[in-house]
């Protein structure tokens, strides 16, 4: 790539300078400075409009955690249901709709969108830069997410929830098995959804390879990266498979067309396909970013590196690849009948080589560490307890032999909790004990912390461990009831004692971090004494987040005097300056040399405006209401070119001095 | 320390080195894999037809070849015009994006021509669901991209560009390289696979 160099006329100062290098310690004039740039407005202005990657990252945070508890109502309440056999608590229908919602909540509301939250607010932090790569694209993924949640759930109080499990097979969610309004909501949900999982991936796409401090060449950056990027990639390529599938649904339910029906030589076979190829790699984008978690966060409290990085670096990108071939095997190889065995069978056997190679390196890293028994250490601990149990349960089902036994029994409900909670919900709550203080400048009460995870730990396994019995016993999964004779009666009171002993241990949770808001322990920069960049700055960060742009000379910036490898240093208190307007440092994709000063947007109502117009146009797809969602679309549209003109603010257009006389720059 | 310390960086968003750039090749590909679905959609349903498949007979192919034909002209004004700005050439380069404009207007024109010669519909067989619905996104696609030429167009008469910032047209050219690329794929799947 073209670098200017100072043979050009040096003149313009406006199109390429050399950037100031020095210190801004805080209280410095030069720090005020920034911290007044960067701010946001105070009040609902500046809620509305804050292009703040650390705001929308806890934005993330709040909203799918609240959609995990709403998620785990749900569960509860189907517990209940099944707890002792003939129970009457809930009718088919609406059993029906409950475990559809759950599992859409948990997967497409929860999963993936908590571990954007933690990515959002620490990608820059972690990368050593001042702001996302598109600030406002990444303030838009986060009401579209927002709208998209509400939009899924719109028909739920009417009792016309989506009903047709979250993968949604057709024909039982085509237009003749199902005429109200459930599955055009979930469909049209899923588009609006993919629209933000994509913006946000964009993104962090982008913002790695564009935006990490100089020095970071790609080897150092931290695993959750990796986890990320691989998760991100992942999505780009396989999101458009399902909004696709289900549009495609949604045409044929609403418009007529023949895509999925079988009288007309339309293929139901053709939903799974495009399901899966999106689903197989879902999986793994809801898992990564958490195993990132873990092995970024466990070795602060083994008080060492991680065993392995590169290997651990490699397998996340392994997983990833082999998650494509995973599909393309099942289409070609095995022929049509075996495309619909179940995901987790076919991801787990894929899965287990790579994850492997971190399960050792996390154990190694236990190992060979000296743990300090803190909170989010027993978290990361349990994770890998899970992990194991999850992965075994997993190749069971893989093998084709037993998964003809096993399959649509509750052996896989148990396989998929395990998995999914094991791998997402303990790292989660780990990884916010871990990050808390940088968060809120609060550490959370340890005590309690401890209380919480041995309930929930405890809850967990006996609500879940018990379900693989219950599998091998042939109790099917998705029944609304059950009868004494089967013999399920006591696996299931066990479940359900379990999982509300779960729950107990989530509201321990809650309320530690309600306690700790108020009252925690103050934190400093790096309460942990940990290693990465992101505890080099004041707990909460300063909205700037960097002072100086650091340069960086190895993976542990904040370790390296200890570790003494290597004899270069990382350099954190003096760097490039950059303090005309809103402005970071652009480098190179692989080895991290500054290529460009960035010009950053400021805060802006237009995200949330595009979002806004954008949902309401897929409400008048739902409601039939074809000119007001003409108008929408003339509203998206016209939100958008206003969002995009140029501006000089940002250097997109021209500063020729005929036309245009000088004018200072911004601020 | 760094060896890099005192070199001249150019500041805001310049060319391939803007965020903006790479954005767009994010984009591009999500939605060439949106496309590939697509296609993927026609041939497997294509594949197992009981059928006959095109159920009218073979596509006539003169009006769709002139128009692939107008959509790559139209590719080519755009890639000129981004290259009469950096030669310093606003006029021209005004000039010709208004006639990429009405270019890629005809193709629109021509191909709304197209789906009214049709004597299927949207609905009436699996074929008809097929043929609608990917040109239909395709269409979708060239008038949102039709819509960004238009702003180019007047963010260069405005003479917001010249040779030192003008990565909005580098952007929003390759946006409707990749849209008339991907007609290419589109065409050969409805125009001319059915003559193999
Ligand atoms: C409080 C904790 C939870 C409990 C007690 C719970 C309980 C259950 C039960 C009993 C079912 C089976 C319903 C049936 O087949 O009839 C189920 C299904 C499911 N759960 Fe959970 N769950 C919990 C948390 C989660 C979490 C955290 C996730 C994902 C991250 C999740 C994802 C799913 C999925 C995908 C299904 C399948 C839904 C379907 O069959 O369409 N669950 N859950």
């Amino acid at each position: 790539m073209a670098i200017s160099n100072m043979t050009h006329n040096p003149g313009d100062e406006r199109l390429e300078r050399v950037p100031d290098f020095g210190r801004a310690p805080s209280g410095s004039d030069e720090e005020m400075r920034l911290a007044n740039i960067w701010r946001s407005e105070p009040g609902w202005r500046g809620w509305l409009s804050t292009v703040d990657h650390k705001t929308i990252g806890l934005r993330y945070l709040v909203t799918a955690f609240v959609f995990l508890l709403i998620g785990g109502i749900e569960a509860l309440i189907i517990r209940a249901q099944l707890a002792l056999p003939d129970q009457t608590l809930l009718a088919p229908e609406q059993y029906n709709q409950l475990f559809t919602m759950h599992g859409i909540t948990m997967i497409f509301l929860y999963a993936l969108p908590i571990l954007s939250g933690f990515s959002n607010y620490l990608w820059p932090l972690l990368l050593g830069s001042r702001d996302m790569a598109f600030p406002r694209l990444n303030a838009l993924s986060y009401w579209i997410f927002l709208f998209a949640g509400i939009f899924m759930y719109m028909s739920f109080p009417l009792g016309l929830a989506p009903n047709a499990g979250w993968f949604n097979y057709v024909p039982i969610s085509g237009p003749i098995y199902n005429t109200g309004p459930n599955i055009d909501v979930f469909a049209l949900g899923m588009v609006l959804l993919g629209i933000s999982t994509t913006a946000g991936s964009v993104n962090f796409v982008v913002t790695l390879f564009r935006m990490r401090a100089p020095g970071m060449t790609i080897n150092k950056v931290p695993i959750l990266v990796w986890g990320t990027l691989a998760a991100s990639v992942a999505n780009l390529v396989t999101i458009p498979a399902v909004s696709l599938a289900f549009f495609l649904l949604w045409m044929d339910r609403q418009l007529g067309t023949q895509f999925f029906d079988v009288a007309n030589g339309g293929k139901p076979l053709l939903w799974q396909h495009l399901f899966w190829i999106f689903g197989h790699p879902w999986v793994y984008a809801i898992v990564l970013p958490a195993m990132g978690i873990v092995s970024d966060a466990l070795p602060t409290f083994c008080r060492r590196p991680l065993v392995g990085y590169a290997a651990v670096a490699l397998a996340t990108m392994a997983t990833m690849l082999i998650g494509f071939v995973v599909w393309m095997h099942h289409m070609f190889a095995t022929g049509l009948p075996t495309v619909s065995l179940s995901l987790f069978g076919a991801a787990s056997m894929a899965i287990s080589i790579p994850s492997a190679v971190a399960v050792f390196a996390w154990i190694a890293t236990i190992w060979v560490g000296r743990p300090v028994f803190k909170t989010p250490f027993l978290f990361f601990a349990g994770f890998v307890i899970l992990f194991v149990i999850g992965g075994l349960s997993g190749v069971m089902v893989a093998a084709i032999s037993l998964n003809w036994q096993l399959n649509e029994t509750y052996f896989v409900v148990a396989h998929l909790h395990y998995v999914l909670l094991g791998i997402n919900v303990f790292p989660v709550i780990g990884g916010i004990y871990y990050w808390f203080p940088k968060f809120t400048g609060r550490m959370m009460n340890e005590k309690l912390g401890k209380w919480n995870f041995w309930v929930m730990f405890i809850g967990f396994n006996m609500g879940f461990f018990p379900m693989h019995i219950a599998g091998l016993l042939g109790m099917p999964r998705r029944i609304y009831t059950y009868s004494s004779r089967m013999g399920w009666d006591s696996v299931n009171l066990i479940t359900s004692i379990g999982s509300f002993i779960l729950a107990i241990g989530i509201l321990i949770f809650l309320i530690n971090v309600i306690i700790s808001l108020k009252r925690g322990e103050k934190a400093n920069s790096n309460p942990w004494d940990a290693a990465t960049l992101e505890w080099s700055m004041s707990s909460p960060p300063p909205p700037y987040n960097f002072a100086v742009i650091p340069a960086v000379a190895s993976r542990h910036p904040l370790w390296e005097d200890r570790l003494e490898e290597g004899i270069r240093r990382s350099n954190l208190a003096e760097g490039y300056l950059l303090m005309k307007g809103h402005e970071t440092l652009g480098t190179s994709p692989i080895d991290a040399k500054p290529l460009v000063i960035f010009k950053m947007p400021g805060d802006s109502y237009t995200p949330f405006f595009v979002g806004l117009f954008v949902s309401l146009l897929f409400l008048g797809l739902l409601l039939h209401w074809w000119s007001f969602t003409g108008l929408m679309a003339v509203a998206s549209c016209i939100t958008l070119i206003i969002w995009m003109w140029p501006q000089k603010t940002l250097k997109q257009r021209t500063e020729s001095g005929t036309t245009y006389p000088f004018q200072g720059d911004s601020k | 320390m760094n060896s890099f310390d005192h070199h001249f960086l150019p500041v805001g968003s310049v060319g391939k080195l803007s965020a903006g750039w790479w954005g767009v090749l994010a984009l591009i590909v999500t939605e060439g894999a949106l496309f590939g679905y697509l296609l993927f959609v026609y041939f497997y349903l294509a594949a197992q037809t009981d059928e006959h498949w095109p159920p009218e007979g073979l596509p006539s192919l003169i009006v769709p070849t002139i128009n692939t034909v107008i959509l790559l002209v139209s590719s080519a004004f755009v890639w000129a015009s981004e290259r009469c700005i950096r030669l310093r050439q606003i006029r021209w380069s005004i000039g010709i994006m208004t006639l990429a404009i009405i270019f890629g207007i005809c193709f629109v024109m021509i191909q709304l021509m197209e789906w009214g010669n049709k004597i299927y519909g949207l609905t009436s067989n699996l074929y008809g669901s097929l043929y609608f619905t990917i040109t239909g996104f395709h269409l979708c696609h060239v008038i949102v991209g039709i819509v960004v030429l238009m702003l180019l167009l007047i963010w260069l008469s405005l003479g917001y560009f010249d040779d030192k910032r003008h990565a909005a047209v580098t952007i929003g050219g390759v946006y409707w390289h990749f849209v008339d690329a991907v007609w290419l794929f589109v065409f050969t799947t409805l125009y001319l696979s059915p003559y193999l």
